[in-house]
């Protein structure tokens, strides 16, 4: 064993040497195209996607691929987090706000060379909402009661109640528009309607984009001839990819702590933008002590939001007081409905009949943000007397099954990506196993109306229930680090939707 | 005695494994912060900066952990390589006395267990009985059992040839009494030199099992999660990752040399 382990280190000092000699032959090939303008673009990016179909699994890491380079959707979303036509060049909404009439544009190809008309956007949307669809975000769907199609350029939806969110929830990445006889294969060569077509995924490293030449919207011009997605776990692996300029962007870098490192590399370029990633220590609602509100509250109170973002992600990010980001419309800041203060944490605890404290388990996701914030709230927790069992469980597989889907869990914690998601304490089942009856009364008002001015009182409303009743522990909204190569022009700096959108980037000479 | 003392070899062995004990056992009564206090303003201080030796990404004082995680790796450890070699040596001498079909069908299987790597097998373990101590020691415990297994058969079989052991036979002791008055007594010596250098491979062990996650949950520190935490603060901190690895390689070499130390004292060949 022990020779076993001297032979082990002597390969990888084989291997390190041969990565140095690669990486000189990496440095003299790119010295030497430093001349002409780069056309071609390395996006880094931490998780792999399980698959290229976003309509069909959840991981947004498959929009952070495909989205708005390979697929688009009737609405997309700006770098702004606004609604903005695309393929439906416009629409009317009726009155009562039951009728939705799209006019969609002419003259779109699919990359296999199929046309884009009503038929094509009918079948998208009854593929998404069909009773055996699994669409991620099949309920989004769920308003729409016949879609009608009166000639090739005109999509009419009606909906059997009015659905002040519809247009937002139609540029998501799940609402992408795909084409039927390709729609099955879209999981491995996914074929869509964007400015570049899918060329080739080699499983476990990356997926090679190229540019589409008969692109319909020719108000923009594509700079980049090719794009590829590399996947690169590690943060320490990512550092030096940037570095060595085998990757040119990581829109969203793994290792806060990392940054640092970058700081007077005149070649890189440190962005920090905001995001929609919600870090949330979710709890089982109807699991005994978390059951009773007094102990969810006293818990909350026991944490320090700010040390953990300091902790947890080097400073970076912003305290939350509810499951709602400082970027979303009609924010309120409730990080003062249950600020850090452990007496009371106590005292509170004590009322509800834990004054000798509990034992509970946290199943965290092996990602760096997650195991070290647990760690943080295990020692919170221990100063009011609680005692916190950390149990790592593999993200994505092993914790969608035994926390997302069978709520087999004391306490959890992971980043909530989608954005404006406060819907789900309103969803049955749904792992907090959080019913409130006050709230998804809110909830079905925000969709009720299409006025934003009541919208985002209503979403004030929810926001303020879900800090007093503290389903979950809001802890932060992580930003988005992006580090690139500072000649790399337009990619998006904030994150109103997870993304990466290659459209307007371009090198500068 | 004089013999002991004119071998560096066993003589720096000996220093470092009996320093590593008086600091894990000292653990048990003092440190000088606890090792599980976080302090996240403090946090990332280098040593002599606050506390003796820095704090980590919580602020927690790094001199408490490695003196907790001493004790945490060796007491995983010892539990082991006492598990192995209990239960490998005993395997051994019984083998030894009834040969036959036994010997074949237990050698083969110590094949089996061998050809699995103690992290495989901790990981294997781990997902049936969850991951944490006791599978740790129950996978490098498993794992040194054809060790032991092997070598007391091995150095038992020569025992079995001696002329005392045939002359015991010939007054008819029973093979029982001849292995516990006989053999076990003869091939001690062998055994005490492989648990010294089987306990190095355990704490080495245990502490990649911890930078995999497959050791003790925090916040109990362990010297493998120390390093695994280490990484990424590896240009900021480090000493952090310089710390926990000089005290796994300290801690291992220390063994080591202790064990080589002892056989070359304890060899008959030399006497």
């Amino acid at each position: 064993m022990g020779r076993m382990t001297f032979w082990g280190s002597a390969t990888m000092l084989k291997g390190a040497a041969f990565g140095l000699a690669m990486a000189a032959g990496v440095f003299v090939v790119q010295s030497g195209a430093e001349a002409a303008p780069k056309t071609a673009l390395t996006v880094g990016m931490a998780v792999e996607p399980t698959g290229l179909d976003p309509t069909i699994a959840a991981p947004v890491a498959i929009g952070q691929v495909t989205w708005q380079n390979v697929f688009e959707g009737l609405t997309t979303i700006d770098k702004a987090g606004k609604v903005q036509p695309q393929l439906a060049e416009s629409w009317q909404i009726s009155p009562d706000g039951k009728t939705y009439t799209f006019k969609l544009r002419q003259g779109v190809k699919f990359h296999n060379g199929v046309a884009f008309d009503s038929a094509v956007a009918k079948f998208s949307l009854d593929r998404a909402r069909g009773a055996d669809s699994v669409n991620p975000q099949k309920r989004y769907f769920a308003s729409i009661e016949t879609i009608e199609t009166p000639d090739a350029g005109t999509l009419v939806l009606k909906l059997k109640q009015p659905a002040g969110s519809l247009l937002y929830w139609l540029g998501w990445p799940a609402s992408v528009v795909v084409e039927p006889k390709s729609a099955a294969d879209n999981k491995t060569t996914p074929v869509g309607t964007g400015p570049f077509k899918f060329v080739s995924w080699a499983k476990g490293s990356k997926v090679d984009l190229a540019k589409n030449a008969d692109y319909w919207n020719k108000s923009v011009s594509v700079k980049l001839d090719t794009a590829a997605f590399r996947f690169i776990a590690d943060p320490q692996a990512q550092a030096a990819a940037l570095k060595a300029g085998d990757v040119d962007a990581f829109p969203e870098f793994g290792a806060p702590e990392l940054v640092k490192s970058f700081e007077g590399d005149k070649k890189l370029a440190t962005v920090i933008g905001n995001t929609e990633l919600k870090v949330v220590a979710g709890m089982n609602n109807t699991r005994k002590p978390f059951s009773d509100k007094k102990v969810r509250q006293a818990l909350m109170m026991a944490v320090d939001r700010a040390t953990v973002v300091d902790g947890a992600w080097s400073g970076y990010g912003t305290p939350i007081g509810s499951h709602y980001t400082p970027n979303d419309r009609g924010y309120k800041d409730l990080t003062g409905v249950y600020p850090f203060d452990a007496a009371k944490a106590r005292a509170l605890l004590a009322e509800a009949g834990f004054s000798n404290g509990f034992t509970f388990t946290m199943k965290a996701p092996q990602m760096a943000y997650a195991q070290r914030s647990s760690q943080i709230l295990q020692a919170m927790f221990a100063e009011i007397g609680v005692t916190m069992n950390i149990e790592t469980t593999e993200f994505p597989a092993k914790w969608v099954a035994d926390v997302l889907k069978a709520a087999d869990y004391d306490m959890t914690i992971v980043a909530h990506a989608e954005p404006m998601d406060i819907d789900i304490y309103a969803r049955d089942p749904y792992y907090f196993n959080y019913k409130n009856s006050a709230f998804n009364d809110i909830l079905a008002k925000v969709e009720a109306t299409s006025d934003a001015a009541e919208q985002e009182r209503l979403y004030g409303e929810a926001q303020t229930i879900l800090a007093n009743d503290v389903p979950s522990l809001f802890l932060f909204v992580m930003p988005k680090l992006g580090v690139w190569d500072a000649k790399v022009k337009g990619l998006w700096e904030n994150e109103p939707i997870p993304s990466n959108v290659l459209t307007d980037v371009s090198w500068a000479e | 005695m004089t013999r002991a003392l004119r071998r560096p070899v066993f003589l720096i062995g000996f220093v470092i494994t009996l320093a590593l004990f008086a600091v894990a056992l000292l653990s048990l009564v003092w440190t000088p912060f606890a090792p599980a206090k976080m302090n996240i303003v403090h946090k990332l201080k280098a040593p002599f900066d606050f506390g003796f030796l820095g704090t980590d990404q919580f602020g927690r004082d790094v001199a408490s952990m490695l003196m907790v995680g001493a004790w945490n790796s060796l007491s995983t450890s010892i539990l082991a390589v006492a598990l192995g070699a209990s239960v490998g040596t005993s395997v051994g001498v019984i083998v030894a006395m009834r040969r036959g079909w036994l010997e074949l069908v237990v050698m083969r299987g110590c094949d089996i267990i061998f050809a699995v790597p103690p992290i495989l097998s901790a990981m294997m373990l781990g997902a049936f009985i969850g991951s944490g101590r006791f599978t740790a020691i129950i996978a490098i415990g498993t794992f040194m059992v054809p060790v032991f297994a092997r070598l007391t058969l091995g150095a038992a079989l020569q025992i079995w040839t001696r002329d005392y052991v045939m002359a015991a036979i010939g007054i008819g002791r029973s093979k029982t009494k001849i292995t516990l008055v006989h053999v076990l007594p003869n091939i001690s010596n062998q055994i005490i030199v492989q648990v010294t250098i089987q306990l190095g491979l355990a704490i080495l062990t245990e502490a990649g099992l911890s930078f995999l996650g497959l050791g003790m949950p925090p916040p109990n520190p362990t010297w493998g999660r120390m390093l695994a935490d280490a990484q990424t603060f590896l240009g900021q901190a480090p000493w952090l990752a310089l710390l926990p690895g000089l005290a796994i390689a300290f801690a291992v070499l220390g063994l080591n040399m202790l064990g080589d130390g002892l056989r070359d004292l304890l060899d008959p060949r030399d006497n």
